[in-house]
């Protein structure tokens, strides 16, 4: 049985594809492009790359597991990602933790029973300067106070942004309407 | 504040430096044109006179890298630009990325001139959403406009860029696991020789430089290679990004010339230790270098040889800032879950080795320390520097053993209270998950 996704991941794919010198190397686009689609990379998600790219099922599994932006469970709408390495640490990033924890009531990476959100503490991020940040979806929130980041969780889920960079059409969502990009000079 | 000499970021803050029109006003890819007019060896002999080594954090010299490459292989010649950006403390590139990605694509324009490479390619860490929405944007303007395709600036010389999308994964900053990652494959490292040089990408030569790298090659080429020695030190030319974070009052990236009094970078450029306290440590290449106290920055420079002889290292200048109130059990800590996380988990050492440190500064952290755990720290280290294929187990070790070692009290301390069963209560720098990672 052959998966088959929309007409534009098909294109999607081959297009990038035809970038590199060997087809293999967009092996991490087809995993974004199966997640955008799928929501998660479940089985059909590694048939379809597997299938499209001439690789073993396995070596797709091993992909998945490896990098930490692929995700074989499905995650919030809004993925709170809390930055926790050195930097952010030491100007407060567990206060942030805390208060998503407490606002959620989950466990990292488990989603909430409405499926808006879920959240997690990742390594360095590279916005050491503007620490403590976090990043929700592909979006960075920056220079953050439990309060500063209360009411960017509130105008999210009343505003429904989209916080995404979509690798079907490299379009990076527009982002919190009005709310400002740190400077990191 | 010192004038320092400005080649990476002198258009960084004007609003529409990211665009093509923008950036050509003041004059980008005029360097590229010219450069084509020239012998490519003699622009790898610039680079070479110029002195730069790479600012990704091993600070190889440039010029020679390039000259590794075979001229006539029968084979393509690949240009990386590493923009994989993971090191804790660093977030240079990310800047550049996003505010002069122009600069670094005819940067990567005059290497890949200076290679004969047809296929270049930026890869960027996957977190880093908007620097790469900035930098495709950057590349099909510049298609658009023909500075990248077939027959640039009519010199028959062809040349296509890529933007390749990392998935979260430190370890593909390293170069061989980055070619690995590039093929379609878990980013491990591979055993080195060969060389990328002689065989990387699908076993074709291929150069991997970092982003700052590349972004000084306008400059060198411009000005030439001598003008950019004459800046810095002797064996550390130029400028450098540093990436300042932590306890300071002005975080940010800052380009200063290279061999600047460090002490001084943190009370100018800095502007000193945040609510008025003390310094206690400073941590200056990112995270896999050995830490730093105040006396012993007291009079050491920011360059290559100044840090490595004042027995740390310069790295990718990611330049952590740590407090008189800083917990040092708590900031080892927090760089060992790092380690732990992000090992491959490809050689034995390094995958088992990395969370049995963690394992034992947790317990340290949260008063359950055992006696012997400071030598047993020391013993699990030694079996993992030096027996791995890559640099990260080699690295790792450093913070660990040099905090330990400058910051022994503090280990005593909290082990004593554990063996006496009188912990203090302490406001913890980490969050302790159940064993979970």
């Amino acid at each position: 049985m052959s998966i088959k996704l929309s007409d534009k991941a098909e294109a999607r794919l081959k297009e990038k594809i035809a970038l590199y010198p060997d087809p293999k190397s967009a092996a991490m686009w087809a995993l974004y492009i199966a997640q955008e689609e799928l929501g998660r990379l479940d089985d059909r998600a590694v048939e379809w790359t597997a299938e499209r790219l001439n690789l073993s099922p396995v070596n797709v599994q091993e992909l998945i597991t490896f990098y930490t932006m692929y995700h074989k469970e499905q995650l919030g709408k809004y993925h709170v990602q809390i930055c926790r390495t050195l930097s952010c640490a030491v100007r407060g990033s567990t206060k942030l933790t805390e208060c998503v924890r407490k606002r959620f009531g989950t466990k990292p990476g488990q989603p909430s029973a409405d499926g808006m959100w879920s959240y997690e503490e990742v390594e360095c991020l590279g916005s050491c300067g503007t620490a403590p940040m976090c990043q929700i979806n592909d979006h960075f929130f920056e220079n953050l106070t439990p309060q500063k980041l209360t009411e960017i969780l509130d105008r999210i889920e009343k505003e429904k942004p989209d916080l995404k960079l979509s690798t079907i059409d490299d379009r990076m969502g527009e982002g919190l309407k009005g709310y400002p990009k740190s400077q990191i000079i | 504040m010192t004038a320092h000499h400005s080649i990476l970021l002198k258009n960084i803050r004007q609003p529409d430096q990211h665009t093509l029109a923008g950036a050509e006003s003041r004059g980008a890819y005029s360097t590229i044109k010219k450069a084509l007019q020239i012998d490519p060896l003699k622009v790898i002999e610039e680079v070479k006179t110029s002195g730069i080594r790479g600012r990704g954090g091993a600070g190889f010299p440039t010029g020679m890298k390039w000259s590794f490459v075979p001229r006539n292989s029968g084979k393509p010649v690949y240009l990386i630009n590493n923009a994989d950006e993971s090191e804790p403390g660093t977030f240079k590139d990310r800047l550049l990325l996003e505010n002069d990605p122009h600069l670094i694509i005819e940067g990567m324009l005059i290497a890949a001139w200076a290679l004969q490479s047809n296929w270049s390619c930026i890869y960027i860490r996957g977190e880093y959403g908007y620097p790469f929405s900035r930098a495709k944007k950057a590349i099909e303007e510049a298609y658009a406009k023909g500075y990248l395709g077939k027959n640039i600036f009519g010199s028959n010389f062809n040349h296509d860029m890529v933007i390749h999308r990392g998935a979260g994964a430190y370890i593909c900053g390293e170069e061989s696991a980055l070619m690995e990652s590039l093929e379609g494959k878990k980013g491990q490292p591979r055993m080195k020789p060969p060389f990328p040089a002689v065989s990387g990408l699908y076993q074709c030569p291929t150069v991997i430089n970092n982003v700052e790298t590349l972004a000084n090659m306008p400059f060198i080429i411009e000005n030439g290679g001598k003008a950019f020695l004459s800046i810095g030190v002797e064996k550390s030319s130029g400028t450098k990004l540093v990436s300042a974070s932590g306890h300071i009052n002005k975080p940010g990236v800052y380009e200063i010339d290279m061999g600047y009094p460090m002490k001084r970078f943190i009370e100018e450029e800095c502007g000193g230790i945040w609510q008025g306290r003390k310094l206690k440590a400073v941590i200056p290449g990112g995270s896999s270098v050995n830490i730093m106290t105040a006396p012993e920055i007291e009079k050491v420079n920011m360059d290559y040889e100044s840090l490595r002889l004042a027995g740390s290292s310069l790295g990718c200048a990611g330049f952590m800032v740590l407090d008189e109130t800083t917990d040092m059990v708590e900031a080892v800590l927090n760089l060992a879950h790092f380690y732990a996380h992000e090992s491959c988990g490809q050689c034995t050492p390094c995958r088992e080795g990395g969370h049995w440190i963690e394992k034992i500064f947790t317990r340290i952290s949260r008063g359950q320390g055992l006696p012997g755990d400071i030598p047993l720290i020391e013993n699990v280290c030694a079996q993992i520097g030096g027996h791995t294929i890559c640099a990260f187990g080699d690295t790792m070790i450093l913070p660990y053993l040099s905090i330990i070692k400058k910051f022994p009290e503090e280990f005593k301390e909290r082990i004593g209270e554990a063996i006496r069963g009188q912990v203090k209560p302490r406001e913890y720098l980490n969050v302790v998950y159940d064993g979970a990672h």
